[in-house]
């Protein structure tokens, strides 16, 4: 329960903190990686991999693909008639069933002040979907904008590499902040406030319905991300992201952590979107040997890509103790 | 110690500049974002466009509330009416609207087919026929350019002008409409809005004097019109002479 309240205090924007209490087992295992024998263990073992270069794209892949044919099937349901995901990703029909976006549902709700049995219905459905696969899975396994963001990323750091532009961080705690005027400002307006500025919605309708004026705004983001602030909106401004970062607080889906595996090399961190969550991967920071990534996790494997000592996976909790 | 150095004050150490700088950014941030969302009410408040909304939206400001901005009417509607309005329309982004001159609303879906695809009730469910709704209404805009009024009749297709625009022919097929070029006119006197109007009586032709031989006609808009649009889709004219007036209401009634 502590480790579920400190890991939505983290997504809301407070510095991960360096334990001080372990477990017997996190003491052992550190105990042995500070021995002498774990050092020269440890040393090796980095020089082993770094001549390996590993190097994998696995679930980058899968990802993408995910992405593109979630947007490929609400864009074919009209344009081919295919009719299975009817309308955006704001809220649709799957094969007549009522799905809603929790943030826009949210923002409805906030501003209509009706409860709509249908929107609940589906916001019921989609929360207890993502809840299945892990909360910010959406983030990255079907938002459009984290897709276009994950390209922008890849020139910001090409181009960082080079020492043309510099990365602005901005503390995590302006998309709380945000968070609660977008819901206080949708309350006493009556209006959604924040689908005016939401890339989500603008991207999902204009594949579906056209183009659009306001595909200038999500252009404006992403060269913000490029030449500013790298993932600027997904890591300091979105809110779905942080709605679907409750609902998935307590996902069975997770990246695990295994302290006996770690290099403590950092490679994780460097890749990562939302790098907070992977602060165990710091020598000292980990109280336990086996702990799941937490609720700001957006499953996108990129963590999983990277490490070359597999000390983090994707898991699925209580699989094991069924198995 | 001012609230600055209060606030940039953590654990009894003043912060690192580059801290205090994120913090800077971060307030910047917020709060630029903020205001650019806020930018969206300048469209609503100053009423840029009144828009025609599709059969059964709540009043404007309950309609902007509860639509989700997800198109299932635009879906679903067999003459293509819908269209979703641009960020240049503030809180409107995503909310749809029909064009009348472009394309109105002829109910050849019969069953107001938006509003049962509307997830959220911003097309009211309570809404079940198409003489319950209630868009605007119809005003005869230009009488001068009205081809009855000038006792002519018109042939060939009408509105040439866009190849587009579809309507729903009871007598050439119940379930698909056409579009217009398909289905040319020789009228002896200009009758378009009113043999077309999807609502029975909601317009009549009237004899604009008592002179017998006086061919001249006026078309005349009654409370049973709902505001669909489709006179003025049609109206030969150029601009139309019949134009809908969005969420305008009768005396007495109300909008829905």
């Amino acid at each position: 329960m502590s480790r579920l309240l400190d890991n939505l205090a983290i997504m809301l924007g407070r510095a991960p903190r360096k334990p001080t209490v372990l477990t017997p087992a996190a003491q052992a295992e550190f105990a042995r990686q500070n021995s002498k024998e774990g050092k020269a263990d440890r040393k090796r073992r980095i020089a082993e991999e770094r001549e390996q270069n590993y190097r994998s794209h696995f679930w980058r892949n899968w990802r993408w693909i995910s992405i593109i044919v979630i947007n490929l099937l609400f864009v074919l349901s009209y344009r081919a008639d295919v009719q299975l995901v009817e309308g955006a990703l704001t809220a649709s029909r799957f094969v007549g069933f009522h799905m809603a976006d929790v943030n826009s549902a949210l923002q409805v709700m906030l501003a209509y002040k009706h409860v709509v049995i249908n929107l609940l219905i589906g916001t019921a459905t989609v929360v207890f979907i993502w809840w299945l696969v892990g909360g910010r899975s959406f983030c990255a396994w079907a938002c459009p904008y984290h897709l276009l963001g994950e390209w922008a990323e890849m020139l910001h750091l090409r181009l960082a590499v080079r020492g043309l532009v510099k990365d602005h961080a901005l503390h995590r705690g302006a998309r709380t902040v945000l968070y609660a005027i977008f819901a206080a400002l949708a309350f006493a307006t009556g209006y959604t406030v924040f689908e005016v500025i939401s890339p989500v919605g603008i991207l999902s309708r204009a594949f579906t319905y056209g183009a659009s004026l306001a595909l200038i705004w999500v252009g404006v983001l992403l060269l913000i991300e490029v030449f500013y602030s790298r993932r600027f909106w997904c890591r300091y401004i979105c809110p779905i992201g942080m709605t679907y970062g409750f609902v998935g607080s307590a996902a069975p889906i997770t990246v695990t952590y295994s302290l006996a595996n770690c290099l403590h090399e950092g490679k994780c961190r460097d890749v990562c979107m939302v790098p907070h969550v992977l602060e165990m991967t710091k020598i000292g920071y980990a109280d336990d040997v086996r702990i799941n990534i937490g609720a700001d996790c957006t499953r996108c494997g990129m963590c999983v890509e990277v490490c070359p000592t597999k000390a983090l996976t994707f898991d699925i909790k209580g699989l094991n103790k069924l198995l | 110690m001012s609230l600055f150095d209060r606030l940039f004050e953590r654990n009894g150490k003043k912060l690192k500049s580059e801290d205090r700088r994120r913090l800077l950014r971060s307030t910047v941030a917020a709060g630029l974002f903020t205001g650019l969302a806020m930018l969206g009410f300048i469209p609503v408040v100053r009423r840029w466009r009144e828009r025609l909304r599709p059969p059964g939206a709540l009043v404007e400001h309950e309609f902007l509330a509860a639509c989700i901005k997800c198109g299932q009417c635009v879906q679903v509607c067999p003459v293509k009416a819908i269209h979703l309005a641009d960020i240049d329309e503030g809180y409107g982004i995503g909310t749809p609207y029909i064009d009348a001159r472009k394309q109105g609303c002829d109910f050849s879906c019969d069953a107001v087919q938006c509003v049962l695809a509307c997830p959220t009730g911003a097309l009211s469910h309570d809404i079940s026929t198409k003489d319950q709704v209630r868009m605007g209404v119809a005003r005869l805009a230009g009488p001068d350019r009205c081809l009855a009024r000038q006792g002519r009749g018109f042939k060939g297709v009408a509105r040439a002008d866009d190849s587009t625009i579809l309507h729903r022919y009871m007598s050439v097929n119940r379930w698909k409409p056409i579009e217009l070029a398909e289905h040319p006119y020789d009228l002896e006197l200009c009758d378009l809005c009113v043999r077309e109007c999807p609502i029975e009586g909601a317009i009549t032709l009237e004899k604009l004097t008592g002179e017998p031989d006086d061919k001249r006609k006026t078309p005349v808009v009654h409370q049973s019109c709902v505001g669909c649009g489709f006179c003025e889709t049609i109206c030969p004219a150029q601009p139309a002479a019949i134009v809908v007036d969005a969420r305008a209401v009768w005396p007495g009634q109300h909008g829905a």
